[in-house]
This record gives C-alpha cells, sequence and structure tokens, in this order.
C-alpha cells in the first residue's frame, strides 16, 4: 500500500470540488455558501499541504509517477494562496456582472487541482492529465461572463490555440517516449542518449507546449487578447496562478530528465527569456487597455522568470521562484486597483480613466505607484530584489548578454510603466470612482502595497524559504 | 557598539516624512507640515555638524561604521564615512533645510506630498554617501530617482512630463550596467563590502569592463557630455526647490562615486581611461560654456554651467594628483552652494514676475538692491573669484591638472576665462542696464526667509573662499591615502 498521507492534499481538494458541485446542484442559490467552502476548502489544502509533505525527504509514489518533495509543496502553498486571494476579491466584481455563480469557485478549484498534480508530476502522462484539468478549468473561466462577446471570443480563441499547443506537447511526449522507452522523468534520465536528435526535438516540442501555457514569446499571441476579453477576477486568476504550476513543470521537465542535454535546451530558453523581456516590454508600450498592457508585462515578467530557470543552476531555480512569488505579489496589488476602478456599476480599464487619479483617491493612487514602481524594478521596492537575485543567478554563470539585455529591457519598461504613474499623477482628475470596495479587496491591496514596500527590510525571509529547493 | 549616528541621519527624515503622511493635510496643517519637515532636517543637520566634530581628520579609515546581517550569506548593511564623504553628507544636510524654508515662495499646491519627497530624498542621498557596501550604494543611488521624478513631474513647469521621464529614463540607463558589474564584482570576489574590496582589489582582467560599467552611470549622473541633456531639461522644468535639490546634491553623488569606486576598486582601469575623462571634461568645460553664453533661459544658463563645472571636477579627479582631488571635492561643495544659490536666485525673480527669460529684465539693481548684492556675490562665487569657494576649487584643480597634463591643463584654463564672459553677461543683462519693461517697478525686494536663505548660503561661500582648511583638514589624509593605495595597486600589478 502506497503512502496515502502525501497524496491527501489531492484527494481533500477532489472529494471537496464534488461535493460542492452536488450541494450547488441541489441547494438553491447556495452561490454564496459554495463560495465560503471553497475557500476554507482552498486553506484546508495548504494547511494539510505544509503539515503533510513541507517537512519530508523527497519521495516517489505511484510506480515514481508522482514526486513529493519540497519544491512541489511549496509551489503548492503558493497556488493555493494565490487562488484563495483570487477568490475572495473576485466576489464583489462578479456580483456586478450578476455572474456570481457556483461554477465559479467550483472551476477554480479543479483548475487549482489540475495545477497540483501539474505540480507533482514525475512522468510525462500525469503531467498531461494535470495540465489538461487545469486547462479546460481555465477555457470554461475565460467566457465565464457569457453574455459579452469579448469573453465568449477569449474563451473560444483559448480554447483552440491551447488544443493546438497540448497537440504539440503531446506529439514531443510521444517523441521522447520513442527514444527512451518511458514516461518516466528519472527512466528518461537514464535511457539518455545525447546522440539521439530526435529526442531533442521531443524537447523542443514539449518546451513550446510549456511556453505556450507560460506565455512566453513566441508562443505570446494569445495573451493580450484573453487577458482582455476574460472577465477582469478571471484576468487576475490567468496572470498569477497558471504561471506558478507551468514554472514548477519547466523546472522539473528540464532539470530531472534532461539535465544532461543542458547546452541543448539552454540555448531555446535564454531565446524565449531574451524574446520574451524585449518584446513584453516593447509592446506593451502602444496599449490602451490596462488589462492587454497588463497581458505584456506579464509576458516581460515571465522573462525574467525564465531567465533564472535557464542559469541551470539550483540558484537559478531559487531566485525564479523567488521572481514569481514577488511577481504575484505584485500583480495582485495591481489588479486590486483595477478591481477598484468602479463607477456606477461599470469598471473602468482604458488607461485614461486613471487620469487624475492622485487628486481623486490619492491612497489608492500612491499604492499603484509603489506597485508600478516596484513592477519596473526600482530600489528600494520588492520587484528590484526580484530582478537582482535573477541577475544574480545569471551573471555567475557568465551570461552576460542575458543579463544586459535583460535589464537593458526594464529601461524600455520603465517607460510604460512611468507613463501610467504620469496619467495618474501629472494629468487633470475627472470623476470620482465609488469608495465603498469589500473590506477583502481593500485588505489585499493595502497588505501587497506594504509588503512590496517593506520587503526590504527583511530580505532574508524569502531566501530561507525557497533555499531548500534543491533539485539538481 | 555606540549611538549608530549615520543610520540616525539616514532613518531621521524619513520618519519625518512618515509623520508628514500621517498629519492631515489640510491648508492649517500645511502649516504644521512645514515646520515638521524643517524640524527633522535641522535636528539632522546638526546631528551631522556633531558627526563631524567627532570626526578624526587624521586617520583615513572608515568610522563611525556600522554593519548587520542583511541578506544572509550575501550582504551586509554597512556604513561608514571617511574624509571623502562626510562633507557630503554636511552639504546634503545643510541644503535640505534651505530647500524646506524656500517652498514659502514656489509651491503652491500639495505641499506636504512635496515635503515628504524632499525629506525622503534626503534619507536617500544621505544612504549613497554613507554606504560602504556596493549594493546597499546601488538602492539608494536609483531610489533616488523615485522622488526626483515626481518632484520634476507634479510641480515642475509646461513641459515637465517631457524632462521627467527624459531624467528617469536617461539616469536608469546609465546605471543599470552598473548592477551588472556590481553583480560581477560580487561573483568575482564573493563580497560587495567596499572595505574588502579595497584590500583585496579586483581581478585586472574584469578592470576595464567594470570601470565602463560604473561610468556609464556616473557620466549620465555627473552628467558629462554627451549624454548632459537630461540636465537642461530637468533643470528648467523642475521647481526651484527641485532644481536646488538636483544642482547641489544629486549631480555630486557621481563625482563622488568616480572617486569611490572608479578610482578606488579599478585603479589599472582608471589609469588607462584618463585620456577619455580628460577629453570629454575638457569638451564639457569649453563646450557647455560656449552654449551657456548663448542661453536666454536663466535656468538653462546656470545647467549649462553646472555641466562646465562638473567638468573641471571629474578632470580634478582623474589627475591623481592631491591637489587635484582636494580641489575636486571642494568644487564639488562650492557648487552646492553656488549653484543652490544661482537657481534660488532666478526662483526669487521667478516668482515675482514669472518669467525666466532673460530680456524680461533689466534694470533692476534700483529696484531690489538686497536681491543684487547677494546675486552678485554667487555668480563672482560661479566664475571663480579669489576670495569665494569657486577659486579655491578650480585654483587647486588647474594646479593638479598643470602636473599631470599641460595642455589639457591650459584648454581648461580657458574656460574660466568663458565661465566669467557668461557668468558677468548674464549679470550685466539682469541687474544693469536701462529699466524697460516697466512691470519690472512693481517687484518688492527679499522677504525674510529669502534673505535667510541666500545669506546662509553666502556665509560658507565666503568663509571657505578665504579660510579653506576646515574643509582641507578634513579630506587631506584620506585622499593622500586613497592616492597611495592606488599607486601601489598599480605598481604592484603591472
Amino acid at each position: 500500500m502506497e503512502n496515502l498521507q502525501l497524496v491527501l492534499p489531492e484527494i481533500f481538494l477532489s472529494l471537496s470540488i464534488m461535493f460542492l458541485l452536488i450541494l450547488g446542484v441541489f441547494k438553491k442559490n447556495s452561490s454564496r455558501l459554495v463560495q465560503s467552502l471553497s475557500l476554507a476548502v482552498l486553506i484546508v489544502t495548504a494547511v494539510i499541504t505544509f503539515n503533510e509533505t513541507i517537512g519530508i525527504n523527497e519521495t516517489k509514489l505511484f510506480n515514481n509517477s508522482i514526486i513529493i518533495d519540497y519544491l512541489s509543496s511549496l509551489m503548492k502553498i503558493i497556488t493555493l494562496l494565490a487562488a484563495f486571494l483570487v477568490l475572495i476579491i473576485s466576489s464583489n466584481y462578479l456580483k456586478t456582472f450578476q455572474i456570481f455563480k457556483i461554477e465559479y469557485p467550483i472551476l477554480i478549484l479543479s483548475s487549482v487541482l489540475g495545477m497540483m498534480v501539474m505540480i507533482n508530476s514525475n512522468d510525462l502522462i500525469v503531467f498531461y492529465m494535470g495540465l489538461e484539468l487545469q486547462s479546460l478549468a481555465l477555457y470554461v473561466l475565460a467566457t465565464f461572463n457569457r453574455d459579452q462577446i469579448k469573453s465568449s471570443e477569449a474563451g473560444l480563441k483559448y480554447f483552440v490555440l491551447s488544443a493546438l499547443s497540448s497537440g504539440l506537447l503531446l506529439y514531443g511526449c510521444s517523441l521522447i517516449y520513442g527514444f527512451t522507452g518511458s514516461t518516466n522523468f528519472n527512466v528518461i534520465a537514464d535511457q539518455l542518449n545525447s546522440n539521439e536528435y530526435a529526442l531533442t526535438f521531443g524537447i523542443v516540442f514539449i518546451l513550446v507546449g510549456l511556453a505556450f501555457k507560460i506565455s512566453a514569446v513566441p508562443f505570446h499571441m494569445w495573451a493580450p487578447d484573453v487577458y482582455e476579453g476574460s472577465p477582469t477576477s478571471v484576468t487576475l486568476f490567468f496572470t498569477m496562478v497558471p504561471k506558478i504550476a507551468a514554472l514548477t513543470v519547466f523546472i522539473r521537465f528540464l532539470y530531472v530528465p534532461f539535465l544532461n542535454l543542458i547546452d541543448q535546451w539552454q540555448m531555446i530558453l535564454i531565446f524565449l527569456s531574451i524574446a520574451s523581456m524585449l518584446f513584453g516590454a516593447i509592446a506593451a508600450i502602444g496599449q490602451t487597455n490596462l488589462k492587454r498592457l497588463v497581458a505584456y508585462s506579464s509576458i516581460g515578467h515571465v522573462g525574467y522568470a525564465l531567465a533564472g530557470v535557464a542559469a541551470g543552476t539550483n540558484d537559478g531555480i531559487q531566485s525564479s521562484v523567488i521572481y514569481i512569488t514577488i511577481y504575484i505579489l505584485m500583480n495582485l496589488g495591481l489588479f486590486s486597483c483595477l478591481l477598484m476602478l468602479k463607477r456606477d456599476n461599470n469598471y473602468y480599464e482604458k488607461i485614461d480613466d486613471l487620469s487624475g487619479l492622485s487628486k481623486n483617491h490619492p491612497m489608492l493612487a500612491l499604492s499603484l505607484l509603489i506597485i508600478l514602481f516596484s513592477l519596473a524594478g526600482i530600489p528600494p521596492l520588492a520587484g528590484f530584489f526580484a530582478k537582482f537575485y535573477v541577475f544574480k543567478a545569471v551573471i555567475e554563470q557568465s551570461m552576460y548578454f542575458l543579463a544586459i539585455v535583460g535589464l537593458l529591457s526594464t529601461v524600455v519598461a520603465a517607460f510604460y510603466y512611468l507613463r501610467l504613474i504620469k496619467i495618474m499623477y501629472f494629468d487633470e482628475q475627472k470623476e470620482k470612482y465609488d469608495t465603498d470596495h469589500g473590506f477583502w479587496l481593500k485588505f489585499s491591496l493595502t497588505a501587497s502595497t506594504l509588503l512590496i514596500l517593506i520587503y526590504f527590510i527583511f530580505p532574508s525571509q524569502l531566501i530561507e524559504v525557497v533555499s531548500r529547493i534543491n533539485i539538481i | 557598539m555606540n549611538f549608530p549616528i549615520l543610520s540616525s541621519l539616514i532613518l531621521l527624515p524619513s520618519i519625518g516624512a512618515l509623520f508628514l503622511f500621517f498629519t492631515k493635510s489640510d491648508k492649517k496643517n500645511n502649516f504644521t507640515g512645514k515646520y515638521v519637515a524643517l524640524f527633522t532636517s535641522a535636528v539632522n543637520f546638526f546631528l551631522s555638524i556633531y558627526l563631524w566634530i567627532l570626526f578624526d581628520p587624521t586617520t583615513s579609515e572608515f568610522q563611525f561604521v556600522e554593519e548587520r546581517i542583511w541578506i544572509k550569506d550575501l550582504i551586509n548593511y554597512k556604513v561608514g564615512v571617511d574624509g571623502i564623504s562626510i562633507l557630503f553628507i554636511l552639504l546634503t544636510t545643510f541644503i535640505t533645510p534651505l530647500c524646506i524654508i524656500s517652498v514659502n515662495n514656489s509651491i503652491k499646491e500639495r505641499l506636504s506630498e512635496f515635503l515628504i519627497a524632499v525629506l525622503i530624498m534626503e534619507s536617500f542621498m544621505i544612504g549613497v554617501f554613507c554606504s560602504l557596501d556596493l549594493v546597499i550604494f546601488y538602492l539608494f543611488f536609483e531610489a533616488g530617482l523615485i522622488p526626483m521624478f515626481l518632484i520634476i513631474g507634479i510641480w515642475g513647469g509646461a513641459r515637465r512630463v517631457y524632462s521627467a521621464f527624459k531624467f528617469f529614463l536617461y539616469t536608469l540607463l546609465g546605471s543599470v550596467l552598473m548592477l551588472v558589474a556590481i553583480i560581477t564584482i560580487y561573483w568575482l570576489n564573493g563580497t560587495t563590502d567596499v572595505v574588502e574590496l579595497y584590500n583585496s582589489g579586483v581581478d585586472i582582467k574584469y578592470q576595464n569592463l567594470l570601470w565602463l560599467a560604473f561610468f556609464s552611470s556616473f557620466a549620465v549622473k555627473t552628467p558629462m557630455w554627451p549624454v548632459h541633456t537630461w540636465l537642461p531639461d530637468a533643470h528648467v522644468e523642475a521647481p526651484t526647490a527641485g532644481s536646488v535639490l538636483l544642482a547641489a546634491i544629486l549631480l555630486k553623488m557621481a563625482g563622488y562615486g568616480f572617486i569611490r569606486f572608479s578610482l578606488g576598486l579599478f585603479p589599472a582601469a582608471s589609469e588607462i581611461f584618463t585620456p577619455l575623462i580628460y577629453t570629454l571634461s575638457v569638451i564639457a568645460i569649453i563646450f557647455t560654456s560656449f552654449i551657456a553664453l548663448m542661453q536666454e533661459d536663466m535656468k538653462k544658463l546656470i545647467a549649462y554651467s553646472s555641466v562646465a563645472h562638473m567638468g573641471y571636477v571629474t578632470l580634478g579627479i582623474f589627475t591623481i594628483q592631491q591637489q587635484g582631488i582636494e580641489g575636486s571635492i571642494i568644487q564639488m561643495i562650492s557648487h552646492g552652494l553656488v549653484s543652490a544659490a544661482l537657481f534660488l536666485c532666478v526662483g526669487v525673480v521667478y516668482d515675482r514676475m514669472h518669467s525666466r527669460l532673460i530680456n524680461t529684465y533689466g534694470g533692476i539693481v534700483s529696484i531690489i538692491p538686497k536681491y543684487s548684492i547677494l546675486f552678485m556675490l554667487f555668480t563672482l562665487a560661479a566664475l571663480g573669484l579669489p576670495g569665494t569657494s569657486g577659486f579655491v576649487g578650480e585654483f587647486l584643480i588647474l594646479m593638479g591638472a598643470f602636473k599631470d597634463n599641460f595642455l589639457v591643463a591650459v584648454i581648461a584654463s580657458l574656460g574660466v576665462i568663458i565661465g566669467a564672459a557668461y557668468m558677468l553677461w548674464l549679470y550685466k543683462r539682469v541687474v544693469f542696464g536701462k529699466l524697460i519693461n516697466t512691470d519690472l517697478k512693481q517687484m518688492f525686494d527679499l522677504n525674510r526667509s529669502e534673505l535667510f536663505i541666500l545669506s546662509c548660503l553666502a556665509v560658507p561661500t565666503l568663509v571657505f573662499g578665504f579660510y579653506p582648511d576646515p574643509l582641507i583638514n578634513t579630506i587631506e589624509v584620506s585622499i593622500s591615502d586613497l592616492i597611495d593605495q592606488y599607486n601601489f595597486k598599480l605598481a604592484s600589478k603591472t
């Protein structure tokens, strides 16, 4: 009998999803109840994960197809907490559009379950299963506001393109299986013969699929449209949660079976990273819609996280985990601000709608100012440290080109962040926005802003948390 | 461990800013807000004077050193001062209260936010001058961009957006390369502690590239020709207090950086690149002086004269002569006082007439005599008349330059003449001549706060002009030790 305790979080989560679904179907008007229960489920799952798995050594279950180690536990906890925050701040938005339904929390839970399976996976089949589970839930979430044509378009676009990339990914898996005779990561690592060029093709196909999921250039085309069309609360989910799982799979997939082929995939990752950083920075300049702008900025940030992965060291992996954590924090703050731009049951998402915000809503503008400077990577805010660790890992591997291009693209990116600040602070004011936001929205904005602001006082804590990640 | 005086100097203004942040900003409280800001910065000034008294000028060791673990196994928070940095700290704490007094006349809206920005700026700038770790230095160096961007952008003139963006992006672009260099140094030496790096030295193979990376940052910040173009824009559009901070303190961060890091860490590279610095400095001195001659906007003229003066500073630093470097530091202090005063002088007439154009004025000597006298004093100090602090700096720099390179020194000396030309011509056109514009008759002379600020700046300008010993005594030992180290490292490696 395998030790089921270690997969208790996943078991608990899947049982809860089924229970909540039944509850939602049989009990009328239970969306508020399901929402609260889902929040509780996420927290409980996080607690179980923390209790059961965070302290243990690397363990493999079910014919070595699932791996439980520090990296997977940590990433699962981050995923769960991020999903919790998304869920809790999105209720007002959903109510405004009258889409506060039971499906929303359940879909989020299902996609989180898929992500947890992805994070755990030590086998191509398990990994693919998790990926599809999370993607299916995400397609539906993207179309969640089905009365709006843009939302439906976003979901459809996402579905078609994502299916294509899944196909490529699956083709890559089959190539790898064909040349190594197994889908298990460890067996693949043992069977690896670097002279097989077709194997490299397999890696490339899988990387393409993964790059699509994490929206790295040149596989980013879907991101701006989907981010713009989806309901804002779903966009928030898209920009934060799936990226954690995808990044973990990136790390696991490249560093467990294919560490010996590092020369071959490192080039690809460096390209992905540089292309994302530069393209994200340049393309964001011309945007007029805040959600599109955020989409391009998230493409850029993914580039920085991938730069850490490209370094090929434990330091690099740790730095990318730090990067993605801080990025999630900043994004949370940014979207909390977006969700506050509401007037007469209407949400505003044009850049010009920020005009003169500092006069009407000084605290909101100040928070956004801090978050934007942090996103631009200006010290002493948290965003600077995220970039600092990544580039430290990169430079230690003498990858100067990557470091210099990356840092120069932060200058380009600074331009569009500054533009937002300019509009808030230097331009004339417009009408006021509503101020009766829910407690949790205010809380998430305040908490994320404060954490970004005072991160420099306690920089060691986060490092200590990630320093136990040990893949190589 | 004793009282952490340096950390207090860094923290105090920020605490004041925090206090201001939590006071409500209606009209009446703006008034108290100003006194809070003034009080904090004044306390900081007296604290720094106390620091100067305790400071032991007979050693080149770092004093008042504080070290704490900051990022475990990576970076320690380390601050300390030596003869080179202490004067800049004094300059910062001296200029900031004057800036705060000066807002009375120029800043009309969002006063308390402005004061918060100024106080936070002070914190960052003191941090720059006393940090003894490269990462901490970078942190403070870059962080200063945020308040300055807002100062120019929110309270600036008509083209403030363009200027604020130009300022921010120019400096950021220069600085990111320095970050690459700092991480590379960490990778090479396993530490970013400046004192340890002084002792161990940096691998000679990498020095040239590292030097260039630091140079790119400092050259933009100094600013040196040809990357000086952000400065006139930033100065012209910034409010008076912003211009003062920019000219008096921000520009000095780069000069300080050249002495502390370029000379201290990369002697071999500095030796190689000295001709480059000489060329750029001489071009800055001659070329921007001619540009200044042709300006019609008073602030722009003074901004270009700043570029020329900073040209002398970089020239003096890279002579690697005792006199040259001493002269550079004194020139920086003096320029801090004089350019601050000149910008304030422009601010005084601008507040009354809302014009910075030179041809608006003329013949105001009979209308506002007190102003004219003080303005003349600072004009003369800017052109380096003996008896003012400007003379001491320029004279020492040129002396150092003559020892090192005759040709460069001769050309630089010619710059002094052009400098005299544009400053005196400015003064003549603004103050003397016939009173043509009759609106000028309504101008009133300096009010109490303006008189106080300008006199505060005039006193050290004159005192250090006649008696520069306190300054020289403070920096002498540190500089001679720096030069010894420099020559020693150079000799031992080649």
